[in-house]
């Protein structure tokens, strides 16, 4: 099946996320489609895949065109899309998610069903258990079963998005491997969606890379690194080097900490933090690290173990004590959790400034004004806070931060960021660093987090491993807190 | 088997027949992602128009297609303002149900206790023969079968057809049922209609069966019941069955020995249910569940776990939308 895209815009707003691209894929080739975020890939896939139509523009299959009203229409032509986070329904079993929009009677063919899918795993290499629930496995696990799934309904052209976040290094290689056995075997096409070189350079034959919504390079493989690095990025970016700091005294100890994330317990946590430094804390979504930080604000009770700021237990004291010892949290939902939706920018600077009985209405104004001012929002002191887009509420959100913190615990802080809202935000995050502040962060992102931290707590299975050597070894930090994250023991 | 006792069960069975109706209706709707908070009104308003329709025109299967209709009616209001109108399902239920109950009040006037309509008892030949059995289950009115009926089919469609497996997951997780090729706002106008009929039904069975006349204080309440059950009974239609039975029992229990015993006796009794249902709540949720695990063998854990594993339908309440699309 050849499948062309002829150009395909997309606008959201005044937001070109395609700008006319014309891209074609043929039969049996695996290909990648690269960039960073941002850059149009997730578009352009859904409108592929029938989840979005396009503005204008046309798609192609074997050169007739074809329209989409819904992705079971795109599947029908041939066109599955495997979801990052994988589209299937938890509380159901693995034969019962795989049944689900099955076309047949009113009765499910359940035997038939289950010999369907487990002829199609095992022509895959992958072993499913059909009646396991699929809240009980893995992401890895879950792809396997979604692939299964696309396949047995005829899929001819694979979209895969970010398959490699969060699945352990052996399932990453099983699943290469089926890929690359479905292409040359048996004619499937497959689209890598992907910021990561290394999954890049180990799976595709052709690349094409989008930046700000253009196609701005179509290379055959192999490519050398750097140039792919140069075409995503528009020159070839060092890697960030940070400047020493000085570090102070120990701010922040955990010790043998143990508390209950969403799905698992973490055990024997400990850690030590002084100031001046940055902890980055990685793992797959729930496997801790957002309890942790939220444990270290005082906001969720410890199992075991306790937690220590400047040398004083937390245990008993509120989020308010320790807002006044010096320690922030900034929660990842901005408007869900860290600000106020209906309230004006100037309700919230009159919020963080709670003294008497009275507002002092022209006090909150002048100081919303006067922190728009040098946080650079736009906005005005009267703006709703939801009016604001995203980067401008974060930036809300780090304007609301007291002067003079000890500590601060940030959730993904930026979250849903274009490239320059995060530069920002991390400029603003390490002059308070500098200023002597420890932050603590996590960020589903492991480049974000290589770059920025000092050391980095990798949280996998109920245990907690801290990366002290992140430069000292000669392998890519990102590729090995990856292994580590997705389980694979160093 | 004492007649006495037989005589009570087959009670319980008659009298928790509209409820029956109403909470298997709500469980179907609530497992598609829809919280029709309307219930109670809609019970008592659909009792009502089947009331007057049945007596107006002589016949029962009028009468209750009348109250299947209002039923439908109420519920498609809430699917539309939810789906349509993206409005909270709660506060649209909330108000209709009250709008719904006073409605009836005040167009129940001229009909307060008027004329008594006939009991539709329909004992089932053969079967009403077999001891103890026949005549608890098939001695009773076509209600009382029809609530039967109900809780298979919900059960049987919930469970064993592919159209109940897209609804289940429809109530889930949408997102992933659109992908496979699901339209699902309308398959939840579908089960929220469908779940407003039943409740419907469950009115009619008030005023053409249970007690054959109008009167509003018999009725009112129990749509709150039946959503207190369905929650209780975890969203599964056997769980909800037993859920009703159990509090049909009890009230038939302080029926019976209310002339007996001091009236306080009979308040607390009547407030037993609750409290159970409190106490099994509080069980389901995780860390209670769990201590009470630690004490049983650890053989008995999944069967317990199974039966006690209460869980809403994580888009419960929730509004669908395709992404991308304005």
């Amino acid at each position: 099946m050849h499948v062309e895209l002829k150009d395909i815009t997309k606008t959201f707003g005044t937001l070109r996320a395609n700008d006319s691209l014309t891209l074609s894929f043929a039969e049996g080739r695996i290909y990648a489609l690269l960039g960073e975020n941002g850059a149009g890939k997730s578009t352009l896939m859904k409108i592929l895949s029938g989840y979005q139509p396009p503005d204008s523009g046309t798609i192609f299959i074997d050169g007739r065109a074809v329209t989409f009203q819904t992705p079971a229409d795109a599947l029908q032509c041939g066109i599955g899309m495997l979801h990052q986070d994988p589209l299937d329904v938890p509380n159901l079993t693995v034969l019962d998610n795989f049944m689900l929009g099955r076309r047949e009677g009113l009765l499910p063919k359940r035997k038939a069903a289950r010999q369907a899918l487990t002829a199609h795993a095992t022509r895959l290499g992958f072993e499913i258990d059909p009646f396991r629930y699929v809240d009980s496995l893995t992401i890895g696990e879950r792809q396997q079963l979604e692939i299964v799934r696309l396949l047995s309904l005829g899929a001819r052209l694979l979209i895969l998005d970010e398959p490699t976040t969060g699945i352990s290094a052996e399932q990453k290689h099983m699943l290469f491997s089926a890929l690359k056995r479905l292409a040359a075997e048996e004619g499937m096409t497959v689209i890598l969606v992907s910021h990561k070189l290394e999954d890049v350079a180990a799976l595709c034959q052709e690349v094409y890379v989008l930046r700000g919504g253009k196609l701005v390079g179509h290379r055959h493989m192999p490519t050398p690194i750097d140039e792919l690095v140069t075409l995503m990025f528009g020159q070839s970016l060092p890697r960030p080097t940070r400047g020493a700091h000085n570090l102070g005294a120990e701010i922040l100890r955990a010790e043998s900490v143990s508390l209950t994330a969403r799905r698992l317990t973490v055990r024997d946590l400990s850690l030590s933090v002084r100031s001046g430094e940055v902890i980055g804390l990685a793992g797959l979504d729930g496997s801790g690290q957002s309890d942790f930080l939220r444990a270290c604000a005082g906001l969720q009770p410890l199992n075991g173990g306790r937690i220590l700021i400047a040398g004083v237990p937390i245990h008993g004291k509120g989020y308010a004590e320790l807002l006044r010892m010096g320690v922030a949290y900034a929660p990842s939902g901005r408007l869900e959790e860290g600000l106020v939706d209906g309230l004006t920018l100037s309700e919230h600077f009159a919020l963080t400034t709670n003294n008497g009985l009275w507002i002092n209405w022209r006090a909150a104004n002048a100081l919303a004004a006067r922190q728009i001012a040098r946080y650079n929002i736009r906005g005005a002191p009267h703006s709703p806070i939801q009016t604001l887009s995203g980067g401008n509420q974060q930036r809300t959100l780090i304007a609301l931060l007291p002067e003079n913190l000890r500590l601060l615990l940030l959730e993904d802080p930026t979250r849903g960021l274009d490239v320059e809202s995060t530069a920002w935000v991390w400029q603003q995050l390490l002059a308070r660093r500098d200023q002597g502040a420890a932050i603590l962060f996590t960020s589903p992102d492991l480049d974000e987090i290589v770059t920025y931290s000092d050391r980095v707590l990798v949280f996998c299975e109920g245990r907690a491993t801290l990366v002290e050597d992140l430069d000292d070894s000669a392998r890519n930090p990102a590729e090995r807190l990856g292994e580590l994250i997705g389980g694979k023991r160093t | 088997m004492d007649e006495a006792l037989v005589r009570t069960l087959a009670d319980i069975v008659k009298v928790g027949a509209p409820i029956v109706l109403a909470a298997i209706g709500e469980t179907i709707t609530e497992r598609g992602g829809v919280i029709n908070l309307s219930l109670d009104g809609s019970l008592v308003l659909s009792a009502l128009v089947a009331f007057v329709i049945g007596t107006g025109t002589g016949s029962v299967i009028l009468g209750t297609l009348a109250g299947i209709s209002v039923g439908l009616v109420i519920a498609l209001i809430v699917a539309v303002c939810s789906i349509e109108l993206k409005l909270s399902q709660v506060a649209v239920g909330f108000v209709l149900t009250l709008l719904c109950r006073d409605l009836a009040l005040f167009l129940g006037i001229p009909y307060r206790n008027a004329q008594v309509f006939p009991a539709t008892f329909l004992p089932i030949p053969v079967l009403k023969d077999i001891p103890t059995i026949g005549p608890i289950f098939f001695n009773q009115d076509l209600f009382t079968y029809l609530s039967f009926i109900a809780i298979g089919a919900a059960w049987w469609w919930l469970f064993r057809t592919k159209a109940g497996l897209t609804l289940r997951a429809i109530g889930e997780r949408p997102q992933a049922a659109f992908a496979r090729g699901v339209n699902v706002n309308a398959m939840r106008y579908l089960y929220t209609a469908v779940g407003g009929g039943l409740v419907g039904l469950g009115g009619a069975a008030y005023t053409l069966g249970v007690l054959p006349t109008w009167s509003d204080t018999g009725i009112a309440g129990n749509g709150w019941i039946a959503l207190a059950i369905v929650i209780f009974g975890g969203w599964y239609p056997l769980r909800v069955a037993f859920g009703v039975y159990l509090v049909a029992g009890l009230r038939t229990v302080v029926t019976n020995v209310q002339a007996q015993v001091p009236p306080q006796v009979v308040e607390l009794l009547n407030a037993l249910p609750w409290l159970l249902m409190l106490f099994t709540l509080f069980l389901v949720s995780g860390p209670y569940l769990d201590q009470l695990l630690r004490i049983l063998p650890p053989r008995l854990h999944p069967p317990i776990r199974t039966i006690l594993r209460a869980r809403p339908p994580s888009a419960l309440g929730t509004i669908f939308e395709q992404e991308g699309r304005h």
